[in-house]
């Protein structure tokens, strides 16, 4: 995703210079800042790393970012950062508290919570993804079609819109699942399916404020067609609002996944989805609190982290603020 | 408020002396930058011109006379002084008091500086009620009679009217009847006409010009048009680059002595133009504005 | 002589509204013809319906011999482009000014990019770091000549210009008046004009047409502006506002 793309580049260090470390950092650093950049290279390099610079000045916004690394790193590595198997059951141990064997306790089945919280950061982040992957782009092309088409093409695309926005998340999931069973894959296309209309109605906001500028009467006059400009100069307009409103919405995603695993409506057993184990953990919740309260932690920490890093991408790719 | 008489001196409404406008730099170690240098002036009740272009530090001057501009914007002067009174040292409650009633500023665009939701005379209204205590039918009256000395016809209908409902030049006449009704003795315009049609703006700055002259104000008209401020104004001040380059009479205009006036004289094309290209000013290139 | 436009009888709406009546007037090839009036005079919407981007008219207009449609046109684009008032709205503000100048090429297919876009971006009097910057790092009378040279790259033979200057800096304006001066000798282009600055009209073209509430008034040499003295009365009343300014008396 391209914010990862940005912390990348933003972080390149010297390679290839003979020179000490600092004096080289500094080359590399004068070359992104260059007022007058030599290619198109430098050029989107030098808007990357500056973005990201004025990201990183904001310490709420690195903690979500560290936050979000996180997760992307504990999902990547999960085998190998996991102490014990997620599904290996063991019954002499059920029920234990928090302890140095233990990190998170064990379940009602003996398996290791923090084993489980680890392999559940898979789940949730595949969720999240690919949520987010199939909802916002079709949002985005319906909002900027609706937009920049105005007349009945906008009142047909919104009314569409508006019908889509009126549907409740879990009510269409337990309509899903009643017609094609439970199950990952139809739980994300439930939430996938009702998150899309948010970002179609903003991206439709932004492509009006920049409708009837000059420079697209200027690409009309210069012979292109209606979906160049779409593509090549109203998309690209559009993507700061929504990457921000992506990242903002990963916490109401992961929540109502949550949610439809505390309904039994996601991920079914023996898979560790956050969710699913605080629906199972609730018949213990009083004596045996670890096992619903450790994966609702993860939940809550994670929901936090995208919020942050969210809030630091607005201010970040505000226009008002906009360098780039 | 004591007035006070230094050794000698006219009795001048307003006294700059060395006014500093500074705004931080671009990232936080940069060094703030001023757009106002060390510009010092004195105006009796006479009309003086401003005139510079974007970046010159015109439109602040303005402002920081007024104590418009807020934090990060810094203002400082050796003196900045109002009728004796010391503006800087002025708490901002002192400063209300003297907005509308003994100061006053008209900015440039009507659609942008009137309430879009208030009726046109609901806002002079209130702009006279903020200074004066009045009963209704009196503040209704006095807004007419504003109305009627800014010559638009009909006061009684336009005063229902909205802003969206009345053109660019009526709107300017609000804007200005909103500004002079609780009669001000200084009046800063800052680029009054630039957003009018050339019909309208010699209407509406000879208007400007008439009230000024029978209430006996003071006139600050800001500008970037040399010869619009070389014939409504006494006095010209040329400003560059936040300093102040020229200062002459108006009616001397021609013969200005700074290379940067006669650059800027020069370069305007004329209304029967024969030169084959038009004097281009040395400009550096800078980032934008 | 072909003309490089032919306007005969010219009437818009927008919505119920006629906007512009019977506009009728003509610019030779090589020839540099202002529109003049104020706002609401109809002036910019006659350059909308010549480039198609106001759809509602009636009557005949030819570019180049060759009648228009009433829609934006590839073929009409390569012979007739537009220069926009603002400097600040008429550049995409995420392309670089490689990119904005690369666009109109690709759309028509044509090669040697980089040799093209160096070529213009000379022309208009842009050093090569300019190249790669974005529009708000540029100054608006270097964002004016970035949108001159996207104008410019295609090879058009009649360039239309609303308001070119009205939103710059004195000292910038002369620089961009002087260009657009020396392009047309340079290159044998035909303006048509649009402005409400006569004093423009005056430098920049050879004949102007006075516009009021939609209807041409009167068609004059530029000449005509040393002693105002036009037949229209209309056209009197302008010259007469024009003249607000004290300093006519500055010796050449």
């Amino acid at each position: 995703m391209r914010k990862t793309g940005m912390r990348k580049t933003g972080m390149r260090k010297t390679g290839t210079s003979t020179a000490s470390k600092p004096a080289g950092w500094r080359a590399w650093r004068a070359w992104l800042l260059d007022d007058s950049p030599g290619s198109r290279g430098q050029a989107d390099a030098g808007r990357a790393y500056r973005l990201t610079a004025a990201l990183l000045r904001n310490p709420l916004a690195v903690v979500g970012a560290l936050i979000v690394l996180g997760l992307v790193l504990t999902a990547a590595f999960a085998p190998w950062i996991a102490p014990a198997s997620p599904i290996g059951q063991d019954l002499s141990n059920r029920l234990m508290p928090p302890s140095s064997a233990h990190w998170m306790g064990t379940d009602e089945l003996g398996r290791n919570i923090f084993s489980r919280v680890v392999h559940g950061a898979r789940i949730t982040l595949t969720i999240v993804a690919l949520v987010a992957v199939i909802s916002a782009p079709l949002g985005l092309i319906i909002g900027a079609v609706s937009g920049y088409f105005g007349s009945w093409v906008d009142r047909v695309l919104m009314g569409l819109t508006d019908m889509f926005l009126s549907l409740p998340k879990l009510i269409l999931a337990l309509a899903f699942v009643a017609a094609l069973g439970p199950g990952i894959e139809n739980a994300i296309i439930a939430i996938a399916i009702t998150a899309w209309p948010p970002y179609a109605r903003i991206a439709r906001a932004e492509t009006l404020t920049f409708r009837q500028a000059e420079f697209i009467s200027a690409m009309r006059l210069l012979g292109a067609t209606h979906t160049r400009i779409i593509i090549r100069h109203v998309l690209p307009l559009c993507t700061s609002s929504l990457i921000v409103r992506a990242t903002l919405d990963m916490a109401g995603i992961i929540l109502t996944a949550a949610g439809l695993g505390f309904l039994g409506l996601g991920a079914q057993p023996p898979l560790p989805e956050w969710g699913a184990m605080i629906s199972r953990g609730r018949a213990f919740i009083l004596d045996q609190w670890w096992v619903a309260t450790m994966p609702g932690i993860a939940i809550i920490v994670v929901s936090l982290g995208f919020c942050l890093l969210g809030d630091g991408l607005r201010d970040v790719l505000d226009p008002k603020h906009d360098d780039a | 408020m004591m007035r006070e008489m230094p050794d000698g001196a006219t009795d001048d409404l307003l006294r700059v002396q060395n006014l500093v406008v500074s705004f931080p730099g671009a990232t936080r170690a940069a060094e703030r930058i001023e757009v106002v240098r060390g510009l010092s002036f004195t105006l009796a009740r006479e009309r003086l011109g401003i005139v510079g272009e974007s970046g010159s530090g015109k439109s602040m001057t303005g402002r920081a006379i007024l104590r418009l501009i807020r934090a990060p914007g810094r203002v400082a002067a050796t003196r900045l002084q109002f009728d004796g009174i010391d503006l800087l040292a002025l708490p901002e409650r002192g400063m209300r008091k003297l907005r509308g009633a003994r100061l006053s500023m008209i900015m440039q665009d009507p659609t942008f500086s009137l309430h879009p939701i208030m009726s046109v005379g609901r806002q002079i209204g209130e702009s006279l009620s903020l200074h004066e205590s009045l009963s209704r039918r009196e503040r209704k009256q006095r807004v007419r009679a504003m109305l009627e000395a800014v010559r638009i016809d009909d006061p009684d209908r336009v005063a229902k009217l909205y802003p969206h409902e009345i053109s660019g030049g009526m709107g300017q006449r609000v804007m200005i009847a909103m500004m002079l009704i609780a009669r001000p003795d200084l009046l800063i315009a800052d680029e009054p006409t630039s957003a009018l049609d050339v019909s309208v703006q010699a209407s509406v700055l000879q208007l400007i010009d008439d009230l000024v002259t029978e209430r006996g104000m003071g006139l600050v008209l800001i500008s970037h048009d040399l010869s619009l401020v070389a014939r409504f104004c006494d006095r010209i001040l040329v400003m560059h680059r936040g300093q102040v380059v020229e200062t002459c009479i108006a009616s001397e205009l021609h013969r200005a002595r700074h290379p940067y006036t006669q650059a800027l004289l020069a370069a305007v094309p004329r209304l029967h133009e024969t030169r084959d290209t038009l004097p281009v000013l040395e400009r550096d290139d800078r980032m934008s504005t | 002589m072909n003309a490089a436009l032919d306007v005969h009888e010219l009437s818009v709406r927008y919505g119920r509204t006629e906007v512009v009546s019977d506009a009728t007037f003509a610019v030779a090839e090589g020839e540099s013809v202002a529109l003049v009036g104020e706002s609401g005079s109809g002036k910019s919407t006659i350059l909308k319906a010549v480039l198609g981007l106001a759809p509602d008219w009636s009557g005949r207009i030819e570019v180049f011999g060759k009648a228009r449609g009433h829609r934006p046109d590839p073929k009409v684009a390569q012979r007739c482009q537009m220069v926009f008032q603002d400097p600040y709205g008429s550049l995409h503000p995420r392309k670089s000014v490689d990119a904005a100048l690369a666009e109109p090429l690709a759309i028509h297919g044509l090669r040697d990019r980089d040799a093209r876009i160096e070529a213009v971006l000379d022309d208009v009097g842009l050093d090569r770091r300019f190249r790669y910057r974005f529009p708000h790092q540029l100054s608006g009378g270097q964002r004016q000549r970035v949108a001159i040279a996207r104008a410019l790259i295609l090879a058009p033979r009649l360039l239309l210009l609303d308001e070119p200057t009205s939103a710059l800096d004195v000292s910038v304006q002369a620089g961009i008046l002087n260009l657009l001066k020396r392009l047309r000798a340079e290159r044998g282009l035909s303006y048509l004009l649009v402005t409400h600055d006569l004093p423009v009209a005056s430098f920049l073209c050879d004949r102007l047409a006075v516009m009021q509430r939609g209807r041409i008034v009167e068609i004059a040499p530029v000449a005509t502006l040393r002693e105002g003295d036009f037949a229209d009365p209309y056209a009197r009343q302008l010259y007469a506002a024009s003249q607000v300014g004290g300093v006519e008396g500055h010796s050449a």
